[in-house]
C-alpha cells in the first residue's frame, strides 16, 4: 500500500465526510433561489448538526438498545460506502475488500436498520415510515444493482474504481445503454434520498413522511448522526453517479499527487452542476402520492432492465 | 483397521448412533428429563462429530461399500463421496444446533410422548443421512421413505389439532407424488440394464429424449420434496405445522436432501446434462423465488412466512442449480463452478439461517404461546438472547454484508454478471432478466425480514400477556448460539467455505474455483474479472469507524439521557395497537403485486361499532390448480366407489361377468 494510496482513501472518506453536508446546503440554496425564497447558507446543515450534538438525548421510555445503536450503524454504513466510491483517485485499497454489490449491500444495511430503529419505539407514526421506507427500498435496491450492472458489462468488473478507470478512459464515447442507465439511477437517486416527488425532505406534515417519519423519535446525537448520514448518502449516490458516467478528471494511479490536486476541483465543480440539476428537478415536479412510488420505481428499474438489454444488443 | 480409519463406516455407525438413540427413547417414553432432554443431547453430540468427520473427508476419493442387509440379491450399496461428505458436513452442523435447542424445548403434555418424538425426530436424522449416502436406488429409495414417514409423524405431533392432521395429510401425500417421480425417474436411469445401483447408472447410455424424460422426471419428484412452485403447496401447511425444532430441521436440512437429490441426477447419474435443461430448472427457481417472498411478505403467522422463505430460497438454490447446468452444457466450466459453489453455497447457508429463525420462533411461541404476528411485539425487552440471535439471522437472511447470506448471493450475481460469453445469444439476453429477478427477491427478503423481526421483537408489546415473557432456557440458547455462529463464520470467512466445496465441484463438474480464489481472507472468484470482496475486512474496518464515531462523539460531547415518552405527534392517544400489524406491512406488497394474490377484504364502515377489518390472501396455484385435481380426484373416487356395494353377491356377478368376458375373447 503505497503512501498516494493510502492519501487518497484517508482523503475519500475525509472529503465526503465534510463536503456532504455542504452538498445539501447548496441543493437547498439553490432551491430556494428557484422558489424566489431567501436563502439559507450553504453551512445550515452545518449548524444544523452542530446544534443537535450539543442537545440533551430525550429516549423514549421503551426503546431498545438496538434505537440507540442504530445511528452508529447507519453512519458508519455510510462512511464505508464512501470509502469504496472513487470520487477523488481510483487507487482506494480499501475497495478489494468491497466492490460495487458490496456497496448496496451496505446501502441496504443502512436502510434496514433505519427501519428497524424506527420501529422499535412502536408509534403509528415510525412504523408507518419503517414500512414506507421498506417499500421504496425494495425497489430501488435492485433498480440501483442493476444500473451497476450495465456498468459492469460494459467494464467487466464489478469493482468500482476499475470501473471509473474504464470510463474515464472513453470520454467522449456515449453508450445508449448508458443513458438509459443514466435516467434510471437519478430516478433511483432521488427515491432513495428522501427528495421530491418521491418524498419531501421539507414536510412536516407526519402523515404524507417517508424518511422524516423513521427519525421521529430520534433527538440530540443520535438524530446528528442520522442527519449526518442522511446528507452523506445522497453524497455518496451523487458521487456514484459521477464514477459511472462521467468519471473523467478522475486522479488515476499513473497521474501521481497531482492528478488528485487536480480532481478535487473537478469533483466540486461536478458535484455544484449535480446539485442545480437535482434543485432544478426538484422544483419542477410535484411529489407524488406514496401509492405511486412504486410505479416511479418500476420505471427505474425498467430503464435499467432497459440499458442492460440495449448494452446486450447493440454490445455498447 | 479401525472404524475411524473408513470415513464411510464412521459416518455409518454415527448414523446407527442416531438410531439407537432413538431406540433408547422407547426405554423411558415418558420421561422428558431421559428422553426429551439427555438422549437429544447425545444426539447432538454425534451431529457434531458427523460434522467433523464428513468435512474432515470432502476431499477424499469415493469409497464404497455393500451392506448385506434389505431383500436377498438386492443389498445396501453405500458410497461416500464429495458430495455426500459435504451435504452430511450440512446435515451434522446444522442438526446440531437443532438438537441442543430440542434438548431444552420439549415439555411434558406436549401431544405426542417424548420419548416417541426422541425416536421419530433421530430416525429422521439418521433416513437422511442414509439419503446421502445411499448408492443404489433401493436402499436410496427405503431412506426416502423413511425420512418422508418419520418427518410426517413429527408433523403430526399435535395431531389432536384438525388442521394439523389436515397438513400432515397434505405433505403426506405430495411427499409420495414425489417419490413416485423419483422412482420413475430411477426406472428410465437404468437404461434396460433392470441394474439398479448408482455405478450402472453411470455407465448405462441413454438416448437424449430418454436423458430428458430422467431429469424432468427427477426435477418433478426433488422439486416437490423442495418446495419448487407450483408443487410448493405442501410446505407453507407442513412447516408451520411441526413443533419448531422438526421446522428447522425439515427447512434448514431436509429441502437440501432434495437439492441433494436432484445434483446426484443430474451431473452424477445422467453425466453429460443438455444444456437447455438449465433454462427449465433456471426458469422454475426464478419463479419459485419471486412468489415465495411475495408471499412471504403478506403473512401473518410467522412460522408460515419463514416457510415461505424457504420457498424463495429453494427457488435461489434452483436458479444457480439452472445456470450451472447452462454453463455445464455449453462447456464454460469456470462459470459452471462458480454456479455450483454459490449453490452449495447457499444450501448451507440456508440451513443455518433458516434453522436458527425457526428456533427463534419456537422460543417465542414457547414464551408467549402466540404464533400470529399481529398478538407480539416488544419481545426484546423482555427476551434479549432470542431477539439478537434472531437478529444475526434475518440480518443474514436478508443477504447484508457482512454476514453468510450475502456470500451466496453475490457469488450467484458474479455468475450471473459473467455471463455473457455463452455462445447462444437468446441466453445472453436471458441471463441478466434473471440476475434482475436475482436482485428483486434479495431486496423483497430484506423487507420481509424487517418485518418479521420488527413485528415480532420491536415496538410495544401489542398484548397485555406479553410483559410475562421469559426468554429462552440455558440449552435453547445454546443451540441458537450455535447457529448464529454459523452465519457469522460462513459469512466472514468464504474462501476457507470455498476451499472445502470446490472437491464436490471437481466431483460433478471437473472444474473448480482452486487457484482462483485469493489470499486467505479475500474471495475472488474469477481473478480475470476483477471482482472482490474481503468479509473480514469489511466487518473490522466497519466496526473500527462505528468505534471511532462513537468514541468521538463521547469524547468532544456530553452525554446526558433522559428518558420520556414516546413522541405522539401532538395525538395524545397513541396506543399499541395503532403500530403497524402485520397485514399492515404487508399492504405495500399486496397493493403492487396485486395480480399475483387472490385476495378478499372485508373494510369496515365509518360508522360500525365494532369495526373489524379482514383480508385474506389465497395462493392462486392452490386454487386453480390444485383445488380443481382434488375434485377430479374426489368424483373419480365417487364414481368407482359405485362399483363397490359391499354385497358379496355383486362381487361374484364381477367375477362371472369378467370371466365370461375373457372367455369370449380368448375362444
Amino acid at each position: 500500500m503505497s503512501i498516494l494510496a493510502t492519501l487518497t482513501q484517508i482523503l475519500a472518506i475525509v472529503v465526503a465526510l465534510l463536503a456532504a453536508p455542504a452538498f445539501l446546503g447548496w441543493i437547498n440554496q439553490c432551491r430556494a433561489w428557484l422558489q424566489n425564497r431567501r436563502a439559507p447558507s450553504v453551512l445550515q446543515p452545518y449548524r444544523g448538526i452542530h446544534k443537535l450534538f450539543h442537545k440533551e438525548i430525550v429516549l423514549a421510555a421503551n426503546a431498545s438498545p438496538l434505537f440507540r445503536a442504530a445511528p452508529y450503524i447507519v453512519f458508519g454504513m455510510m462512511t464505508l460506502a464512501a470509502a469504496i466510491i472513487p470520487s477523488l483517485g481510483t487507487k482506494l485499497p480499501f475497495t478489494i475488500a468491497a466492490d460495487s454489490i458490496a456497496l448496496v449491500g451496505l446501502l441496504a444495511t443502512a436502510r434496514v436498520f433505519v427501519s428497524l430503529a424506527a420501529m422499535d419505539v412502536g408509534t403509528a407514526f415510525g412504523t408507518l415510515g419503517a414500512r414506507r421506507e421498506m417499500m421504496v427500498g425494495f425497489l430501488a435496491e435492485p433498480a440501483l444493482l442493476m444500473v451497476i450492472f450495465v456498468a459492469a458489462l460494459v467494464s467487466h468488473t464489478t469493482s468500482l474504481p476499475l470501473i471509473a478507470e474504464r470510463q474515464s478512459q472513453e470520454t467522449l464515447a456515449l453508450y445508449p445503454s448508458l443513458a438509459f442507465t443514466a435516467v434510471a439511477f437519478t430516478l433511483v437517486l432521488l427515491a432513495e434520498n428522501a427528495r421530491i416527488p418521491v418524498d419531501n425532505p421539507a414536510t412536516h406534515l407526519e402523515l404524507t413522511m417517508i424518511h422524516e417519519a423513521t427519525l421521529l423519535e430520534y433527538s440530540a446525537h443520535h438524530l446528528a448522526l442520522m442527519e449526518w448520514a442522511a446528507a452523506l448518502k445522497l453524497f455518496n449516490y451523487a458521487c456514484v453517479g459521477i464514477t459511472l458516467f462521467v468519471p473523467f478528471g478522475v486522479a488515476t494511479e499513473a497521474q501521481g499527487p497531482t492528478g488528485l490536486l487536480l480532481a478535487l476541483p473537478l469533483l466540486a465543480g461536478k458535484l455544484l452542476v449535480a446539485g442545480a440539476a437535482l434543485a432544478v428537478l426538484e422544483t419542477v415536479s410535484a411529489k407524488l402520492r406514496v401509492f405511486r412510488a412504486p410505479e416511479f420505481l418500476a420505471t427505474a428499474f425498467l430503464f435499467a432492465v432497459l440499458g442492460m438489454l440495449v448494452h446486450l444488443l447493440l454490445g455498447a | 483397521m479401525g472404524p475411524l480409519a473408513s470415513p464411510l463406516a464412521a459416518c455409518l455407525l454415527l448414523l446407527a448412533g442416531w438410531g439407537a438413540i432413538g431406540l433408547a427413547g422407547l426405554l423411558r417414553p415418558r420421561s422428558v428429563e431421559f428422553a426429551g432432554r439427555i438422549l437429544f443431547l447425545v444426539g447432538a453430540v454425534c451431529g457434531l462429530a458427523l460434522a467433523i468427520v464428513a468435512a474432515a473427508n470432502i476431499a477424499a476419493p469415493p469409497e464404497q461399500m455393500v451392506l448385506p442387509i434389505g431383500l436377498p440379491d438386492l443389498p445396501f450399496h453405500l458410497r461416500l463421496d464429495p458430495l455426500s461428505s459435504a451435504f452430511l458436513a450440512l446435515l451434522g452442523a446444522a442438526s446440531t444446533g437443532s438438537l441442543i435447542f430440542a434438548a431444552g424445548y420439549f415439555r411434558q403434555g406436549e401431544g405426542t410422548l417424548p420419548g416417541l418424538l426422541c425416536l421419530q425426530f433421530h430416525i429422521f436424522l439418521a433416513s437422511m443421512g442414509l439419503v446421502l449416502l445411499a448408492d443404489d436406488a433401493y436402499a436410496f429409495m427405503v431412506a426416502w421413505e423413511t425420512m418422508a414417514l418419520s418427518s410426517y409423524f413429527l408433523v403430526a405431533t399435535r395431531h389432536q389439532i384438525p388442521e394439523i392432521r389436515r397438513a400432515g395429510f397434505l405433505y403426506l401425500l405430495m411427499a409420495h407424488v414425489g417419490a413416485i417421480g423419483i422412482l420413475l425417474c430411477f426406472g428410465v436411469l437404468q437404461g434396460g440394464t433392470w441394474q439398479f445401483t448408482f455405478d450402472a447408472m453411470r455407465a448405462a447410455h441413454l438416448t437424449p429424449q430418454w436423458a430428458t424424460i430422467a431429469f424432468l422426471l427427477a426435477l418433478f419428484g426433488f422439486g416437490t420434496k423442495a418446495g419448487l412452485v407450483p408443487l410448493h403447496v405442501w410446505l407453507p401447511e407442513a412447516h408451520p405445522a411441526a413443533p419448531s425444532p422438526v421446522s428447522a430441521l425439515m427447512s434448514g436440512v431436509m429441502l437440501k436432501t432434495a437439492v441433494y437429490g436432484a445434483l446426484r441426477v443430474t451431473f452424477d447419474l445422467l453425466g453429460a446434462p443438455q444444456w437447455w435443461w438449465g433454462l427449465v430448472a433456471l426458469a422454475l427457481g426464478l419463479f419459485s423465488a419471486f412468489y415465495g417472498v411475495l408471499f412471504a411478505a403478506v403473512q401473518t403467522d410467522m412460522k408460515r412466512l419463514l416457510a415461505w422463505s424457504s420457498i424463495e430460497n429453494i427457488g435461489l438454490v434452483f436458479t444457480a442449480f439452472g445456470i450451472t447446468i447452462v454453463f455445464h452444457g455449453v462447456g464454460l466450466e469456470t462459470l459452471a463452478a462458480l454456479s455450483l459453489v454459490a449453490l452449495l453455497y447457499h444450501c448451507v447457508n440456508h440451513a443455518f439461517m433458516k434453522s436458527l429463525l425457526f428456533l427463534g420462533t419456537g422460543a417465542v411461541l414457547h414464551a408467549t404461546g402466540e404464533r400470529n404476528l399481529g398478538r407480539l411485539g416488544g419481545l426484546i425487552h423482555r427476551m434479549p438472547w432470542v431477539a439478537w440471535l434472531t437478529l444475526v439471522g434475518a440480518l443474514a437472511i436478508a443477504g447484508l454484508p457482512p454476514l453468510n447470506g450475502f456470500v451466496s448471493e453475490w457469488l450467484l450475481l458474479q455468475a450471473f454478471l459473467f455471463a455473457d460469453t455463452v455462445p447462444r445469444a437468446f441466453v445472453n439476453m436471458l441471463l441478466p432478466i434473471g440476475a434482475a429477478i436475482v436482485a428483486l427477491c434479495a431486496a423483497l427478503a430484506g423487507y420481509v425480514m424487517v418485518k418479521f423481526f420488527g413485528v415480532i421483537f420491536l415496538g410495544q408489546p401489542r398484548e397485555a400477556a406479553l410483559a410475562q415473557a421469559h426468554d429462552a432456557g440455558r440449552l435453547e440458547r445454546i443451540g441458537l448460539l450455535w447457529l448464529a455462529a454459523g452465519c457469522v463464520l460462513l459469512g466472514l470467512f468464504p474462501v476457507q467455505v470455498i476451499g472445502q466445496i470446490n472437491a464436490v465441484s471437481g466431483l460433478l463438474l471437473g472444474a473448480d474455483l482452486g487457484s482462483a480464489t485469493g489470499s486467505w481472507w479475500l474471495l475472488a472468484p474469477a481473478a480475470s474479472r476483477q471482482a472482490t470482496y474481503g468479509p473480514l475486512v469489511l466487518l473490522l474496518v466497519g466496526a473500527a469507524v462505528i468505534a471511532l464515531a462513537a468514541f468521538a462523539v463521547r469524547a468532544v460531547y456530553h452525554a446526558r439521557v433522559r428518558r420520556g415518552a414516546a413522541w405522539d405527534c401532538g395525538f395524545a392517544r397513541l396506543d399499541a395497537r395503532m403500530q403497524d400489524t402485520a397485514e399492515g406491512f404487508g399492504q405495500p406488497i399486496r397493493h403492487v403485486f396485486q395480480p399475483f394474490f387472490l385476495m378478499s377484504r372485508e373494510l369496515p364502515s365509518p360508522f360500525d361499532a365494532a369495526p373489524t377489518y379482514r383480508v385474506l390472501v389465497v395462493d392462486r396455484i392452490w386454487r386453480f390448480a390444485y383445488e380443481p385435481l382434488g375434485q377430479i380426484v374426489r368424483r373419480s373416487a365417487d364414481i368407482v366407489a359405485r362399483l363397490q356395494q359391499g354385497r358379496i353377491a355383486t362381487y361374484l356377478l364381477y367375477s362371472f361377468v369378467t370371466l365370461i368376458v375373457l372367455l369370449a375373447l380368448v375362444l
